[in-house]
């Protein structure tokens, strides 16, 4: 195209032409035609307009994609922005999004990605591979403390970006980096034309407060800011330039607006959306479920109940190899049981996993003996073994130890100590905090005298990440991919979420010094068979050692209107709004809803 | 209903749930850990009379529940499968006042069937039992935190009154600051500060002593009151011309005038620290699991759907509720007994 070559060449020439197409766009109205690339959704073909109403948790932080770190403004972001490569949330497989095509040279270093023609930001203003420059220059500038960052650095040294035309650029990574598309997902290509100002003064990473004007904000992504009311809701409208289409070529989405109410808590949310005051709920736990299910035929909406998630809830020790300097003698003495493989054997073997997923899900959960649960069905080993509870295993295994019982049935060790420790779980989460109360109940039987405190969330975190100060405590973690990638941090001996040992400088056990070697490894082997198998032995080596006891994985619970269409929940994060622009009403009319 | 019969209705009632309290571990048919893990949100047991046959019994019975697989806290009764309730019954040990060791129990049945008068909470726990357990701690922590709050304020009270100046002066604005600072945060703060690993009996005693220090300032400042009026009434006046020391004074003339005050505040006093207890357990900062009290049972009920489903977990809110009404209908009869001698 002929304005392309202006651009690169001066600066000041591809404004104006930029502002003329601008003007254009508007005269002609956006609806006037589909862009050159439009992507046609597969969907069911729906209808246009209503407004859906949505509940967060808690109000976003920000509307900038290169500084948000929380649920609430993620959930938000991702309706207004898009990225160059997709993940599909429903086959967990990649999917072209702003870039159309992509090559990548036989070395796998080298990734050339094409991009669509004819795309417009949600103002109209034309979107082409100085967008994707800069953003990725935006991620990758250390000053702006993107989030995004550590992921776009890959084998220590950043990716580098370079447009090769105004459709074309090329991702050059410094080694092999294994399904390196799934990097792009979630990446949100930003305007340059609205932040490049900003970021040449510093001030990206305070841009787009929940304070800017709607005027002020834009992206490739199905709507677009409309309003936003403090302590109250955002609103998000269609966006009329997106760039994708229905079958019937009516371009998408089909809602005029949606609407994230904001509310203080869980049973707020369950009281909203039974009220019929939001139209879907997402990620709701198996308590609430139940109340809802009670009532699921007398109303106007259906619960659906997506099987296992990729949250794992577990139980570690505090293995750490430097302990606080001031730990008492019992606290040494703890860690030298802790360390003790056979201990942590007879632990799990002495939990009672089914029952933990009776009572503390409701029967909606799964339980578990390994992290990856089965709702990843890329990459679960389905071979690592499922041992059943036995108290008599449990008490042999500490009894070949060394540990003995006294008369009153309290395990003592070789030196007579009575074994006890403390699980520290977060307050706010009365799940895990339930599971610690079983397994206090399931260790008795061992005759180990468990304590259970319940803290405020972020006292748990300092404890386990800064000062190291527990004997054992229960966290879930989840979200994120299914790639084996994404839980590098917490497998590899360096990582920031090697909870159990953190910041060892060289892996102090030989079986982490094996996950760490396949781990590296499989980051850089393009094979995917190769990966799954390498993945296979990581997962068989913590089931065997046990560093983290893994206990149980709820089911994803979410629940809709009846009248809305083409509603596909997915395992993946964000379980339900991820095919936002197909969504629509069957029989409510555009104005339907005050 | 004269005086007499107005006291003495409240005061047996209290004093009975007190008895039993004491007594937990005879009446309470289980203990208050076990798990019946099969059995989360059991509904109350029902006691039959008739059998399957319709023929009558004296003695009641309760048949096994079996859960229904695919639905969670929904049981069906199986009445082919009965157990006579048993009373005097042998059952898990358990220790009188950490004194002696007991297996009797008031009654049950025998295994594996299961008595839940209250029903069962959301591990199974006999809900009876706990409140029965629970009860130990929440009425003793009342009880002994008023004796702590009335021995102090008496004390301080007693000697501001009585010598008045700047002791009085001293005294009086420990009282203002001890009512100005902001209770529940100071306690947040605190059990930050304390160690992770706190056994029962110390985080009980740790209660009592954080309620009843706290208490102090109000029945402090009445008493103070009482002293001022008292230490000039004529017959203290001419006890110190004889030269009573101020110890005797105060011992033989100005507590004594107290009593009644004293007497009446212990009965508003205790059914407030009962629910001061209840606060801090519901918040976390009392006993933790699995030891239950009123308080930590309550707070099962912040959940929506535990508060809508299953009513029985209201039971330590409706036990509180009871005990504190007879609590203040014991004041109030004491009150006007007071005035009663008064005039």
């Amino acid at each position: 195209m002929a304005y392309a070559e202006i651009i690169t060449r001066s600066r000041t020439l591809a404004i104006t032409v930029a502002a003329g197409l601008c003007l254009f766009g508007t005269a002609a109205g956006p609806a006037s035609g589909l862009p050159e690339d439009v992507v046609t959704s597969s969907g069911e073909v729906g209808h246009p307009g209503g407004r859906l109403s949505v509940a967060l948790r808690s109000e976003p932080k920000t509307l900038n994609p290169a500084t948000s770190v929380d649920v609430s403004s993620r959930e938000v972001i991702a309706q207004l922005n898009a990225d160059l490569v997709h993940i599909n949330r429903q086959s967990q497989l990649i999917e072209p999004a702003l870039a159309k095509s992509w090559k990548v040279s036989p070395d796998g270093l080298r990734y050339t990605l094409q991009l669509r023609h004819g795309l417009r930001f949600s103002d109209g203003q034309p979107f082409d591979a100085d967008d994707v420059v800069f953003s990725f220059k935006a991620y990758l500038d250390e000053n702006v403390h993107s989030p995004q960052r550590d992921l776009l650095v890959v084998g220590s040294k950043p990716i580098t970006v370079t447009k090769i035309d105004p459709y074309s650029v090329l991702f050059e990574l410094s080694r092999p980096y294994a399904a390196a598309e799934r990097l792009f997902d979630s990446v949100a290509i930003l305007p340059r034309h609205l932040l490049e100002a900003a970021y040449r003064s510093g001030k990206l990473s305070q841009s787009w407060g929940l304070e800017t004007s709607a005027q002020q904000v834009a992206g490739l992504g199905p709507f677009r800011l409309k309003e936003y009311v403090a302590g109250q809701r955002m609103t998000l409208e269609r966006n009329p330039y997106y760039w994708k289409a229905d079958r019937d070529g009516r371009r998408l989405p089909y809602l005029d607006q949606i609407t994230f109410i904001f509310v203080p808590n869980a049973d707020a949310e369950v009281i909203r959306f039974k009220a019929g005051e939001t139209d879907m709920i997402n990620r709701v736990n198996a308590e609430d479920y139940s109340t809802l299910e009670r009532d699921q035929g007398a109303q106007s909406f259906r619960l659906w109940d997506l099987g296992p998630s990729l949250e794992f809830n577990f139980l570690f020790f505090n293995l750490n190899s430097t302990l606080p300097a001031q730990s008492s003698a019992l606290a040494r003495k703890q860690a030298t049981w802790f360390r003790q493989l056979k201990f942590r054997q007879a632990v799990s073997l002495a939990i009672d996993r089914e029952a933990i997923t009776r009572i503390v899900y409701r029967g909606r959960g799964t339980p578990l003996w390994s992290p990856v649960t089965p709702g990843n069905n890329l990459w679960v080993n389905a071979s690592v073994p499922h041992p059943a509870r036995s108290v008599p295993n449990a008490k042999t295994l500490l009894q070949s130890a060394g540990f003995s019982w006294k008369q009153d049935g309290t395990l003592v060790d070789a030196a007579a100590v009575p074994v006890e420790f403390t699980i520290i779980s977060s307050a706010s989460n009365a799940q895990r905090s339930k599971m610690a109360t079983m397994i206090q109940a399931d260790l008795k039987d061992l005759g180990i005298q468990v304590d259970v405190v319940s803290m405020e969330f972020h006292s748990v975190l300092d404890r386990i990440f800064q000062t190291h100060d527990y004997e054992a405590a229960i966290l879930g973690l989840g979200g994120g991919d299914v790639d084996p990638n994404s839980d590098m941090n917490v497998w590899a001996s360096t990582g920031n979420d090697h909870v159990w040992d953190l910041g060892e400088a060289r892996p102090s056990t030989s079986w982490e010094a094996e996950i760490d070697q396949l781990m590296e490894k499989q980051l850089s082997t393009l094979k995917p068979e190769d990966r799954k198998q390498m993945y296979d032995r990581v997962q068989a080596i913590l089931a065997e050692e046990l560093p983290i006891i893994c206990l149980a994985s709820p089911n994803i619970l979410v629940g809709a209107r009846t009248e809305l269409g083409n509603f596909k929940p997915a395992t993946l994060d964000p379980h339900t709004l991820w095919n936002s622009p197909e969504l629509f009403f069957y029989h409510r009319e555009a104005s339907g809803r005050p | 209903m004269t005086a007499r019969k107005q006291i003495a209705l409240p005061l047996i009632f209290v004093a009975g749930v007190h008895v039993i309290a004491l007594f937990a571990g005879f009446f309470a048919p289980y203990n208050y850990a076990q798990q019946n893990r099969d059995l989360p949100y059991a509904p109350p047991s029902p006691l039959h009379l008739y059998d399957v046959q319709g023929v009558f019994h004296w003695r009641p019975s309760v048949c096994r529940l079996a859960a229904r697989p695919e639905k969670f806290g929904v049981y069906e009764e199986d009445r082919n499968n009965c157990f006579p309730v048993r009373l005097f019954i042998r059952g898990p040990q358990y220790t009188v006042l950490g004194l002696f060791q007991s297996d009797w129990h008031l009654f049950g049945v025998s295994p594996p069937a299961r008595i839940f008068l209250l029903g069962s909470d959301g591990y199974g726990r006999d809900q009876l039992s706990r409140l029965l357990y629970g009860s130990l701690l929440s009425l003793f922590a009342g009880l002994l935190a008023t004796g702590l709050t009335l021995n102090l304020g008496a004390l301080l009270g007693t000697v501001a009154g009585y010598y008045g100046g700047w002791c009085d002066a001293v005294i009086m604005r420990c009282i203002e600051l001890f009512l100005a600072l902001p209770w529940l945060y100071l306690l947040f703060a605190l059990r930050a500060f304390l160690p992770l690993h706190i056994s029962p009996s110390r985080a009980f005693l740790l209660l009592i002593l954080v309620i009843g220090i706290v208490g102090w300032a109000r029945p402090a400042r009445l008493i103070r009151g009482v002293a001022l009026s008292e230490k000039e009434r004529g017959y203290v006046l001419a006890a110190k011309m004889f030269g009573a020391s101020h110890f005797y004074l105060m011992r033989r003339h100005v507590l004594p005038s107290t009593y009644n005050v004293l007497v009446t505040q212990a009965a508003l006093l205790i059914p407030q620290y009962i629910l001061a207890e209840m606060t801090l357990s519901f918040l976390g900062l009392g006993v933790a699991e699995p030891v239950p009290t009123w308080g930590n049972m309550l707070s099962a009920v912040q959940q929506y759907d535990v508060l809508t489903s299953y009513w029985w977990m209201w039971a330590p809110g409706c036990a509180v509720i009871l005990v504190c009404l007879s609590y203040w209908y014991l004041a109030s009869a004491l009150q006007a007994r007071a005035e009663v001698i008064g005039h």
